[in-house]
């Protein structure tokens, strides 16, 4: 028998969806600013992209004032206890439809390697693509505030860009690990109904 | 009245008339409005109320009130036609530079000097220190009559005589007195009878002066459009006591350069720059930020001078070394281009001319260095006429937009110099009358007394020409994406990061095939997936 478990509270939730689409949009005119195709024209994607990252400023205040006030923060606490039968899962027992060594609760909602991964981006990613951004975004004040000394557009550039392809490959593979519930969709509905159905 | 229509017919008639005269009376009134702000009218003068027969006995009847004028014009480049650079040493000027145009002056005084604010430079022998040789008339003529013709060593025809010669028309004698008592302040014309003209023709030499700006619309000149702004060449290059400021020979560049630029609130510097207008962060609008940073590193010219040459075309290449050929019948000839310019003259060679140019971008701090006749010169290279100073890192550098204007021309293969060589007179020694190199160059030498192999060929050169004039209006300045995606504008300019034109090419590639072969990945995952299913559960799949 199944039951369903409430995992994703109704926060959590719209911010997952309103950062999910938020990042796309970045990634979509970011690398238009970048050069690597024309979509909206250079002038659109710059204002876009930074209308977009202003707004992903304030949900994140939020965000974060969320996970330490309902201490929802220690769901990217690192750990390596089944890390190795998470990788064997996805590379041997999803094809032989072997039982999912984890199992979801709403205390630990992500599996190890999710957490991982999570804890990856908002370290590592996160904060060189925030912090290059937000160097790129006062471009225009860094002669005035004497950081002309030691920030060259140029490195801020390639290491904001080199952040963008980590979001990249990791929206790539978080999409497609979406699929590998119990039914394909079964995760994505949890991130919209909060309900996650487990065994 | 019998007829009662005849009688209405001409109670209209008497009516309107005042309306008929009133455009010419609006005309007077503005032409007194005009004058209106003068202390003076110059036709009350005595000492212009007489028939003048030269142009030097005009000037000493200026000088019996303007005592200084000639004093304060002898001290100006349209007089001196010398610089002396302070910061290279070199010595500038016509008098002195060897152009890639109609080369030099020296050996071609008569027909140069109609652009020198003088009359009678005819030869070395000139006297610079006679106050009547200034020539008031060309500067300060208001009529449009007065006009000065080349091979007159910079007077104005006194008789009627036919030019160009053989052309069939006539120049005629000039009224100076109708001349002189109507002077005022310079204006487009004025400025423009031989600074729109360089070169040798309209819009020749610059590419952003042309007669063009004698009426410009707003799309040409914002701010000498006649509907609009209406500036004179004077409104920017303010003058006090005939010294005129702005010289391409010392350019004004960056605000940096406190010495030369002039901004709101201090009182010396130069006033003909766009900074002392429009300050140093000009930019109110939407990105207003962003734009004004460009502003650091761009000079305005950059984007507001999307183009140069928008109203004429400008000549862009001339070839001395092809010319001399004669048609069929052994007589020097000119052909025409599908636009109807000049692009052979036997007497000058081939040129062509471009409109609508996009300019070249370089690094400039205003500093710039000129091959002289005395430069022992490299002929294997292009030689470069005058080289524009500057880096992206001596923090006085803009990057600007010049015309770069390429030609061949004669130099002493004994010497490895460029060479004078004569091409106007009335003698057996002018290229233009004789054809023939070897005595052109020989009396140009001598003219100037310098040593002289013999021996010539032809090296290619070119120069550089500062792009600052004819400011296109906002909605025609160069949007983000003509320099941010490609082509992109400044793709060659050195020492710029260009978001979106310098990404790094080795982290795109990795990044890319990465992200494509993460994408592979987790495809070949999910066929996998769907495959290890079917496989598991063949009771669901076709069965047995």
């Amino acid at each position: 028998m199944s039951e369903r478990i409430y995992i994703f509270k109704g926060f959590e939730r719209f911010w997952h969806w309103a950062q999910a689409g938020l990042i796309l949009f970045m990634l979509v005119t970011g690398f238009e600013v970048h050069g690597s195709y024309k979509l909206f024209g250079f002038e659109n994607a710059v204002d876009y992209h930074t209308i977009a990252a202003w707004t992903l400023v304030g949900l994140w205040c939020f965000a974060i004032f969320w996970h330490f006030t309902t201490g929802e923060w220690r769901q990217y606490i690192p750990t390596f206890d089944k890390v190795t039968d998470m990788i064997k899962f996805y590379a041997i027992g999803i094809f032989t439809q072997a039982p999912h060594p984890y199992h979801v609760n709403p205390q630990r909602k992500h599996n190890p390697l999710q957490r991982l991964a999570y804890l990856g981006i908002l370290a590592v990613a996160g904060p060189l693509i925030w912090v290059t951004g937000w160097f790129y975004l006062f471009y225009d004040k860094w002669n005035e505030w004497g950081w002309d000394a030691f920030l060259s557009l140029e490195w801020v550039a390639f290491f904001h860009t080199l952040a963008a392809f980590v979001f990249l490959l990791f929206v790539i593979a978080h999409v497609y690990l979406t699929t590998t519930g119990h039914t394909p969709l079964a995760h994505i509905k949890a991130m919209i109904t909060g309900w996650e159905k487990v065994d | 009245m019998r007829n009662p229509f005849l009688g209405a017919l001409l109670a209209l008639t008497l009516a309107l008339a005042p309306l008929a005269g009133a455009a010419t009376d609006a005309e007077a009134a503005s032409a007194a409005r005009a004058t209106a702000k003068s202390t003076a009218d110059h036709a009350a003068f005595k000492v212009l109320q007489q028939p003048f027969k030269s142009g030097p006995e005009v000037t000493r009847a200026c000088l019996t009130c303007h005592t200084e004028a000639a004093k304060q014009v002898h001290k100006s480049k349209h007089w001196t036609w010398e610089f002396l650079n302070p910061e290279t040493q070199q010595r500038l000027g016509k008098k002195h530079v060897i152009n890639n145009f109609c080369t030099a002056v020296p050996s071609n005084y008569e027909f140069c000097t109609a652009c020198h604010v003088g009359y009678g430079w005819k030869d070395e022998k000139f006297d610079f220190t006679a106050q009547e040789n200034v020539d008031c008339l060309v500067c300060h003529d208001t009529t449009g009559t007065y006009r000065k013709i080349p091979g007159l060593a910079g007077h104005p025809p006194y008789q009627d005589m036919e030019f160009p010669p053989k052309s069939g028309r006539i120049a005629k004698a000039t009224d100076l007195g109708k001349v002189a008592r109507a002077v005022g302040k310079s204006s487009r014309d004025t400025c423009g009878a031989c600074h729109f003209l360089g070169g040798g023709g309209d819009a020749v030499k610059h590419g952003d002066l042309d007669t063009s700006l004698k009426k410009p619309g707003k799309y040409l000149d914002v701010h000498m459009a006649k509907d609009g702004l209406n500036f004179t060449c004077g409104t920017c290059h303010m003058t006090s006591g005939h010294d005129v400021p702005g010289s391409r020979y010392g350019v004004t560049v960056a605000k940096s350069d406190a010495a030369r630029m002039h901004m709101r609130g201090r009182a010396e510097g130069n006033p003909a720059t766009c900074e002392s207008c429009h300050g140093d962060k000009p930019h109110k609008a939407r990105q207003a930020d962003r734009l004004n940073s460009h502003a650091t590193k761009l000079a305005c010219q950059t984007c507001h001078i999307p183009e140069f040459a928008r109203a004429q075309p400008t000549k862009m290449k001339w070839d001395w070394s092809t010319a001399g050929k004669m048609d069929e019948k052994g007589k020097p000839f000119k052909l025409k281009d599908s636009s109807g310019h000049e692009s052979y003259d036997s007497r000058k060679g081939d040129f062509s001319y471009e409109s609508n140019v996009i300019p070249t971008y370089v690094w400039f701090n205003g500093e710039v260095q000129y091959t002289l006749r005395e430069t022992r010169l490299d002929p294997s290279k292009v030689v470069e006429i005058n080289r524009f100073e500057g880096s992206p890192d001596d923090g006085k550098s803009k990057v600007w937009p010049i015309k770069r204007f390429v030609g061949k021309q004669p130099y002493d293969i004994g010497n490895n110099q460029l060479v004078v060589f004569h091409t106007y007179g009335q003698d057996d020694s002018a290229l233009w009358s004789n054809f023939n190199w070897d005595k052109a160059i020989e009396y140009g030498m001598r003219e100037i007394g310098a040593e002289y192999s013999g021996k010539f060929a032809f090296v290619s050169t070119e120069m550089s020409w500062p792009i600052t004039h004819m400011v296109a209006p906002k909605a025609d300045a160069l949007a983000c994406r003509q320099c941010h995606t490609p082509p992109g504008r400044l793709d060659n300019v050195p020492g710029l990061y260009i978001p979106g034109r310098h990404g790094n090419a080795l982290m795109d590639t990795l990044g890319w095939s990465l992200a494509g072969l993460t994408l592979l990945g987790v495809l070949g995952h999910g066929a996998g997936r769907i495959f290890a299913s079917r496989k598991a559960k063949p009771h669901e799949g076709e069965g047995k």
